[in-house]
């Protein structure tokens, strides 16, 4: 038979032999599944694919993926994946994060990773909680959620980082949730086949310390809109979102930031010649 | 108690004007024109708070012997105008016979100059520069200068011609008559600095600075990625390193700020580039974290502290050794890796290519520790070796199953597989792992992999290079200093030597891991050392006294920017502590 | 009943039945897993044990298969009824402190969604021959939900509380 049929064992090569430690029923497994469908699509040497994050229950990702990875520091994976892709442009760099990685501690990195745009692709697993922390409010938790550490809850506004991608300038920008897992897989297609910075936020509950987010299943549905280049038309449509739109919500046509390397390079002794008296 | 060198052929000039009166070009043509004399030198800028437009001095000291330090006077003090002057006065030493140029045009000198006793006399430098058309002072004061100190004519025109290179030739011959103008006018002036004609020299010279320095023993070194964020006293490595790097075929990234860049760098390096930032203090207090995880997912790095006045903003623009104690131990955890330091400008240039060295053989974070001295001071040094390490980062090519990135080798340095190498495939991992790079908070794992990234460096052979040991090693009284100190000590050794009195010198450049055993031999037979440094703390001496084994009593004597070590200063402390 | 009129081939039927049944072995092997590693045996027995039969229907699948050339589909382009392949154990609905009952609920749920694809490509139309492999396959499907649903009557629903835990979460990273 043809074994390019074989799906769900093509994507199950891109799984290491690491046992993930998230809570079961957390959305961030069929994240990682999603993933690897997506890896297995585009057929990627898993060795021509690098994995960065930071901290946090989505930042655990690399680990469970026979890719190279990065298991950096709380909030920098955008920027350490930048500096990779730069230095190997021949890799697909992938970033994977959460709400507070990203969006709180990583936030300025957030902004600039999508100002600079980067090829790089960027998959937020939103769930408006800290979970390895124990539960307490990110910048996407909504303003009364009671918890330990913000009693009655922040009194914040959430947070709307694909308002804010586009307004940094991210060329792509879409919102999956771990309950579609196909929908997500695609979504992650093509944000990697798509050239410069993509934003990628995966709705991605937690059942521990949000089980009330069981219930986005029957919140979510297809954005009613197509994929826009207008980015007038994206703003409007984002900052009138209520967050449970799915879907390519923007597409952009920028051109991805790159280094240029020279081909015709000189050697330092040659250069040295600028000092010689 | 100071003894310069005059008989050697010494000068120290400072020139000095606010608003745009081009005080800093002026001495940058002065350096270069007694580069092409035959002369060493230094150029040293002091300015103020203001972006443009402040006061601003140009000191500089030629010499016919190498220069490390400032002296401890100035002989010649050239005032294009006297704005603001009492800020640089304490900078400004100045000796009864020092020579003041003044302008009449900007009324009488003020009252800081006047005390001082030097000699004054007095050149219409604005009316000179008006007599020429499009005449500026700056010109007329450089070709007193140069006409005072002895440089031949043709130097200057030839620095003239090399600084105003693409702004026209109806510029530069207005640049020279007002030059030529001012070198008439010297001949008529007494002056006993004048420097002996140069005999020619065999080796060859640079004019660099330690900034420019840095970046090029980065270069040699393998560096070809830089992430930076901009900061004094650092952004001129990064803004030399720019266009250096995009010459030899690497590339340097702006980054959003200090957390970025490290980061970047460690994710290229983890991609097989070497790569570096530079940064100054605050940068370097930002930067922790993530130096911390260089050394846990062992991913070589090289940063450069161009070190400051601290703490806090602190005063960016002055050199001070304060840095030490966050270099050495601003890790959390238990964090083992590498500090260095360049002795000279001239150092800059081994020191950072030794960093990267390093950090590659060793794939771990290098810390080099220079300053706002050497960094941005300019000088004529003798052309620096090449040493041309064999820098090569231990990586696999081909990879069976089960690759393990940790692995517990003999000397700790385990090979590292670069993305794109099939079946190396690893996570680099912050937290603690196994030698698979799997997370683990087992003991075993914990205690062999800490176990690991010790012996790696205390394991490495650093051979000579870890200290320069000079002067009188049959002393049995030591003096131990690093970094942009070790200039004004030798000096101050010189002209103890010169008196007959000797000194064992050590300035460590491998200032981590610490190494008392070298230490202790370097002071074999030393009966009383004195430490020197610029720190409010005694960072240095401190350091020594915990981790070092001084096997003789040591002492002291340590102070705070912003004013740098002189010569002078140094003899008297060294010869009242020798005396004691 | 949904009606499924995209499917117009038995290989394209196969590539279904294929993907279908290797989703529910790869998924039943993750919760498997993802039980194992929070001490919950009982359940992640029985997920494994769930795992196996479903790996036998991938061989009688690729039995049937034999020599055809079957379409290349990506994920998305598969006509399910749902968001995923549809004898796919929900993933979102584990606990770690889940009972037989819960798991078996589970895989009858699924079972149910693989028996309600068959029948909507019987009610499709489509040709003779996927009607008669589709109707073939639901007739399988159907025998599993039986098999179910007896192993489920061994397990009755636990009470109230069967996920009450008197120790709070760990503090992780």
């Amino acid at each position: 038979m043809n074994t390019q049929t074989v799906s769900a064992s093509a994507a199950r090569a891109y799984k290491s032999d690491v046992k993930p430690v998230w809570c079961p029923g957390c959305g961030d497994f069929t994240v990682l599944s999603a993933i690897t469908k997506a890896f297995a699509e585009l057929g990627l040497p898993p060795e021509q694919v690098a994995v960065v994050s930071g901290i946090g229950c989505s930042s655990r990702i690399p680990a469970y993926l026979n890719t190279y990875g990065f298991h950096g520091v709380h909030g920098r994976a955008t920027a350490l994946a930048t500096g990779l892709k730069l230095a190997r442009p021949d890799l697909t760099v992938v970033v994977a994060s959460g709400d507070g990685d990203g969006f709180s501690i990583g936030g300025n990195h957030f902004l600039h990773a999508c100002r600079r745009n980067v090829d790089l692709t960027y998959i937020v697993m939103d769930n408006r909680v800290y979970g390895m922390t124990k539960g307490q409010p990110s910048p996407t938790t909504e303003p009364d959620w009671d918890n330990a550490l913000t009693p009655g809850g922040t009194g914040l506004r959430a947070f709307n980082p694909l308002v804010i991608a586009l307004a940094s300038g991210a060329n792509f920008i879409a919102r999956g949730f771990s309950g579609d897992p196909v929908g997500t897989a695609r979504l992650i297609v093509e944000a990697i086949e798509t050239p410069g910075f993509s934003f990628v936020e995966v709705l991605s509950p937690c059942v521990t310390f949000r089980p009330d987010q069981r219930d986005w299943r029957n919140a979510v549905r297809p954005a009613p809109v197509q994929p826009t280049g207008d980015i007038g038309a994206a703003a409007r449509r984002l900052m009138t979102d209520d967050g449970f739109n799915l879907g390519v919500l923007y597409v952009g046509s920028r051109t991805p930031y790159q280094t240029h390397r020279t081909a015709a390079p000189v050697s330092p002794s040659e250069i040295e010649q600028q000092f010689a008296v | 108690m100071s003894e310069d060198s005059a008989e050697f052929g010494n000068v120290s000039i400072a020139l000095t004007g606010s608003g745009g009166a081009g005080v800093i070009t002026a001495g940058a043509m002065l350096l270069d024109a007694a580069a092409r004399a035959g002369c060493y030198g230094m150029f040293v800028r002091s300015s103020g708070p203001q972006i443009r437009g402040g006061e601003a001095a140009a000191l500089i000291r030629l010499s016919m012997q190498p220069v490390e330090a400032q002296d401890d006077v100035f002989h010649l003090l050239v005032g294009l105008d006297w704005h603001n002057i009492e800020r640089f006065a304490v900078e400004l030493p100045l000796a009864a016979n020092s020579l003041v140029i003044a302008d009449p045009a900007n009324g009488p000198p003020p009252e800081v100059i006047i005390e001082t006793g030097a000699r004054i006399v007095e050149v219409p430098l604005k009316d000179m520069a008006k007599a020429v058309p499009n005449g500026r002072p700056n010109m007329v004061a450089l070709g007193l200068i140069a006409g005072l100190t002895g440089l031949p004519e043709e130097t200057l025109q030839a620095a003239l011609a090399k600084v105003l290179e693409g702004k026209g030739e109806k510029a530069l011959q207005a640049s020279l008559a007002a030059a030529l103008a001012g070198l008439a006018t010297s001949a008529g002036l007494e002056f006993d600095r004048r420097l002996p004609a140069a005999t020619g020299h065999e080796k060859s010279r640079w004019q660099i600075s330690g900034n420019q320095a840095a970046g090029l023993g980065a270069i040699r070194g393998g560096v070809r990625f830089v992430a930076a964020y901009p900061i004094t006293p650092a952004t001129e490595i990064l803004e030399w390193l720019a266009a250096g790097l995009a010459k030899v075929g690497g590339a340097l990234v702006q980054a959003e700020d200090e957390l970025a860049s490290i980061n970047m760098i460690i994710g290229a390096s983890y991609g097989g580039t070497p790569a570096l930032t530079a940064t100054s203090g605050p940068g370097l207090a930002l930067m922790t974290e993530s130096i911390g995880l260089a050394v846990a997912s062992e991913v070589p790095i090289v940063v450069i502290d161009v070190m400051r006045g601290g703490p806090s903003t602190g005063i960016p623009t002055k050199s001070e050794q304060s840095d030490l104690n966050i270099a050495l131990f601003g890790l959390h955890g238990d964090a083992p890796h590498i500090v260095v330091a360049p002795a000279s400008i001239g150092d800059c240039v081994f020191t950072a290519n030794w960093a990267v060295h390093l950090a590659e053989s060793l794939q771990v974070p290098a810390l080099v520790l220079s300053d706002q001295f050497l960094g941005q001071s300019r000088a004529i040094i003798d052309q620096p070796a090449d040493l041309a390490f064999a820098t090569q980062r231990l990586t696999v090519e081909t990879v069976g199953d089960g690759y393990r990135r940790y692995a517990l080798a003999a000397g700790g340095v385990s090979p590292m597989a670069i993305p794109g190498t099939p079946g190396g495939q690893y996570t680099a991992e912050g937290l603690e792992h196994t030698p698979r790079g799997m997370p683990s908070s087992q003991v075993t794992d914990h205690v062999a992999q800490l176990d690991k990234r010790r012996d790696k460096i205390l394991g490495f052979d650093y051979g000579d290079h870890w200290a320069q040991i000079t002067e009188d090693v049959d002393s049995d009284l030591a003096i131990i200093t690093w970094g942009s100190t070790a200039g004004p000590v030798r000096e101050a050794l010189n002209r103890l030597r010169a008196g007959g009195r000797t000194f064992r010198l050590i300035v460590p450049r491998l200032l981590a891991p610490a190494s008392p055993q070298r230490m202790a031999a370097a002071l074999r037979g030393v009966k009383r050392a004195l430490v020197i440094e610029q720190s409010h703390s005694a960072q240095f001496f401190h350091y020594l006294r915990g981790y070092f084994d001084l096997p003789c009593p040591a002492d002291s004597y340590h102070r705070p920017g912003p004013l740098p070590f002189r010569p002078g200063e140094l003899v008297e402390q060294i010869a009242n502590w020798s005396a004691a | 009943m949904t009606e499924n009129p995209g499917i117009a081939s038995v290989a394209d039927l196969l590539a279904h039945a294929h993907a279908m049944e290797s989703e529910a072995h790869e998924r039943y092997l993750d919760l498997a897993e993802q039980l194992e590693l929070h001490r919950n045996v009982e359940v992640a027995t029985l997920f494994r044990k769930l795992a196996q039969i479903e790996q036998l229907h991938v061989r009688k699948i690729l039995d049937r298969v034999g020599a055809l050339e079957l379409p290349h589909l990506s994920p998305w382009e598969y006509r399910w009824l749902d968001d995923e392949a549809p004898e796919a154990a929900s993933i979102g609905e584990a606990h770690y402190m889940m009972t037989p009952h819960h798991a078996l609920s589970l895989a009858l749920r699924a079972e149910q969604r693989a028996l309600d694809f068959y029948s909507s490509v019987l009610e499709g139309g489509g040709n003779s021959s996927v009607q008669e492999l589709a109707r073939e396959l639901a007739v399988e499907e159907r025998e599993h939900v039986e098999l179910v649903k007896t192993w489920l009557a061994k397990y009755p629903e636990p009470g109230a509380d069967w996920a009450e835990d008197p120790d709070p979460p760990v503090y992780q990273e």
